[in-house]
């Protein structure tokens, strides 16, 4: 345990840091949603109608800007053969940098979202929704494409590879995220939503540490 | 705890770099891998490690051959310090030691103090407070080998332990090293230049000949 918390805390140090990624994933995030805006026209309704999506997709994508780095720059140094190399096993070793990557992209976009939901006229009973959806949503867009950057290590142009890889595989949570948001607009029940999006966040935690345990060692070689 | 190879081989991108590699390893001993570039030390290194699968033969370790779950426990009983120095340049040399200590699974304050001393040891007090982007090639390698100081591990591998080292360090790795060897552990080591180790066997890659 006090070694995950060591990586943790050392990722949340490193990313907070002058080449941290955490304040450029947040300025695409709130840069791209504005931009629907002043692309479709200012109509109210227009904006209340494509507000879930807009804002999921614009997390969806924001989400893959660091990712390439996550395992990169450890390689890169040599920190990988450290970790590959501490007691703890190695799935748990990714599992902290998801969890760090997470708290410094996902927990920020989702914290954030409710004031670009009002930004895009979104009805009000759907913005709690929305920050809920991201909050369970989020860590899955971590996890998969940890596995994704974990699979990347060592190719050229890993940061155009990672959301190729990723993208397709998160598609679900894009469809559950905003079909819990637009529930929500149109007065229904989003929980059905928001459960499928737990469920899917239950499994990737599960198969997750696995596929990165395979992915990270496959870079060791 | 003893470590043993049998048979070994190595293929690297289709090219058998060798084969046949056997040798033993008892407390206290040091084995120096010798050889040309590209004859396949830093892999042997790697192959110890386990972060490369054997392509023939077996390491043994207490006269047993770890399986997979077994590997994970071994991990933590050797340290593997390869080419890279793996000092993150934001971060204080300090802090880069206490977070390898903790990753070891020592507590913070433990962490904290075994950090000290280690800098202390590497001759780096003044310089453990500055973040490591101002150190240079030779201290950043010092706060490497440091690391190896932070916990008791049987076997150190080390892959040209000495680059960027000036004299004065080179006799202070070589201290450390007949330090380890004194307390029963044991060291394999890969170098092109001269490095303090007396009395160590001597491995000839890539015909495995023992001396």
């Amino acid at each position: 345990m006090t070694a995950f918390l060591a990586i943790v805390a050392r990722d949340l140090r490193l990313g907070a840091g002058a080449q941290g990624a955490m304040l450029t994933t947040l300025l695409f995030f709130v840069l791209a949603v504005s931009l629907f805006p002043l692309g479709v026209g200012p109509e109210p309704q227009i904006l209340a109608r494509i507000a879930s999506g807009a804002i999921w997709v614009a997390a969806l994508l924001a989400a893959m800007l660091s990712l390439d780095r996550l395992f990169q720059a450890d390689q890169e140094d040599g920190t990988l053969d450290l970790l590959a190399q501490a007691p703890l096993p190695l799935g748990l070793v990714a599992l902290a940098k998801t969890l760090a990557h997470w708290l410094t992209t996902g927990l920020p976009l989702a914290l954030i979202a409710p004031l670009l939901a009002l930004l895009m006229q979104m009805e009000t009973e759907a913005i709690p929704v929305l920050l809920l959806s991201l909050l369970l949503g989020t860590p899955s867009l971590s996890l998969i494409g940890a596995i994704g950057a974990a699979l990347t290590l060592g190719a050229r142009r890993g940061a155009v590879l990672v959301p190729l890889i990723t993208l397709p595989l998160v598609i679900p949570v894009l469809i559950f995220g905003v079909g819990a948001v637009d529930a929500a607009a149109y007065g229904l029940s989003a929980q059905p939503h928001l459960l499928l999006l737990g469920a899917f966040l239950a499994a990737a935690l599960a198969l997750g540490p696995f596929a990165l345990t395979g992915a990270i060692k496959l870079a060791l070689e | 705890m003893a470590l043993g190879v049998d048979r070994l081989a190595c293929i690297r991108g289709e090219r058998q770099l060798f084969s046949d590699l056997t040798f033993r390893l008892a407390p206290g001993e040091a084995l120096l891998l010798h050889g040309p570039n590209g004859s396949g030390k830093s892999s042997l290194l790697r192959m110890l490690a386990g972060f490369l699968a054997p392509a023939a033969g077996r390491i043994v370790w207490d006269g047993t051959v770890p399986d997979d779950e077994e590997a994970d426990g071994l991990r933590g009983r050797f340290c593997y310090l390869g080419h890279q120095d793996a000092v993150k340049p934001q971060l204080s040399a300090r802090d880069n030691l206490v977070f390898w200590a903790r990753l070891s699974g020592l507590a913070a304050e433990r962490a904290e103090a075994a950090a000290d001393q280690a800098l202390d040891a590497a001759g780096l007090q003044r310089q453990k407070r500055l973040p490591s982007r101002y150190l240079s090639a030779g201290q950043k390698r010092r706060v490497a080998l440091a690391r190896l100081l932070l916990t008791d591990v049987p076997l150190w591998l080390l892959d040209e332990p000495s680059n960027a080292l000036d004299r004065a360090a080179v006799d202070w790795l070589g201290g450390i090293l007949a330090q380890h060897r004194a307390k029963g552990g044991m060291v394999v080591l890969a170098s092109h230049v001269p490095v303090p180790l007396p009395d160590a066997r001597l491995l000839e890659l890539p015909d495995g000949r023992l001396t």
